[in-house]
């Protein structure tokens, strides 16, 4: 057994740094689906969805289960929400920030076109 | 409508946000070399702090200074400054384990593409700083909520 409880964020955010990946973890967390399924989702090789899958299980965040001949992926033991959580924080930080810059902006910009009228007039 | 920030974590030791602002590079890069700007947005009223005071030589080798209310200081160094394109400085209240911060301007019909990056010296340094600044924010965040339908309100006026 496998134990990833010491394996930190990195392998996290290693597996998460690929659109893709990203894709596949959204994908199997409204559903679980076969690799198949999930190449064909995402217009990709077997072997290419093989490989990302496999990123995402070393990282814990994707399990693989064969039933019959069929090889299952669903969300892992580790869920995103520690990871997610901490993107997620900081993203609203800057969000935020960025909100009130674009109040700045849209005022520098109306201070010009008030300029560039006096200027012609 | 409103542009849509994003972030990644790029590696162990580095993080990039990126944003379009809705006009030109020049004024995007005012808004962010000139101090009485800067402070208007850079402190989101949803944090609950202010900033008591903002002094920035923004130039090659200049130095920065923001003092917070609470008697927290933020200061570092800017190791590069290309007018409306590029902007690079230091964080350096935490002794050695301050990070890069490298802003990049890229005008594009009108339009800016804005792209922040954070490089710190370590793995444990970026998450103890994602978490620490963002620690603060958490029981604010409420607020925030609050606060965007007021700026709604607000704009409607405008």
């Amino acid at each position: 057994m496998v134990q990833y409880v010491n394996v930190g964020l990195d392998a996290s955010f290693a597996a998460l740094s690929d659109a893709t990946r990203r894709g596949v973890l959204e994908q199997l967390g409204r559903a679980e689906a076969s690799i198949t399924d999930l190449a064909e989702k995402f217009n990709m090789t077997l072997t290419g969805m093989k490989k990302h899958v496999g990123v995402l299980e070393r990282a814990g965040l994707v399990i693989t289960e064969k039933v019959g001949r069929v090889r299952t992926c669903k969300i892992g033991p580790r869920r995103l929400e520690e990871e997610m959580a901490w993107l997620e924080r900081y993203r609203q930080l800057w969000d935020a920030r960025f909100d009130e810059l674009d109040k700045v902006v849209e005022e520098l910009k109306r201070n010009e076109q008030v300029d560039g009228r006096k200027k012609r007039e | 409508m409103k542009n849509r920030t994003t972030v990644e974590r790029k590696s162990e030791r580095e993080i990039v946000v990126t944003r379009t602002f809705d006009g030109p590079a020049r004024i995007v890069f005012e808004a962010w070399t000139k101090p009485e700007l800067f402070k208007k947005w850079w402190v989101p009223k949803s944090m609950g702090m202010t900033l008591v005071s903002c002094e920035m030589d923004v130039r090659t080798g200049g130095k920065y200074r923001l003092v917070f209310g609470q008697g927290m200081a933020f200061f570092g160094r800017y190791t590069e400054v290309t007018p409306h394109s590029r902007l690079v400085w230091t964080n350096e209240e935490g002794g050695d384990n301050g990070s890069v911060t490298t802003v990049t301007f890229e005008e594009k019909g009108g339009k800016t593409l804005l792209v922040l990056s954070e490089l710190y010296p370590s793995k444990e340094a970026l998450d103890a700083a994602g978490t620490g600044a963002a620690d603060a924010l958490v029981e604010t965040f409420q607020q925030l909520d609050e606060l965007l339908v007021t700026l709604g309100a607000s704009v409607g006026r405008a």
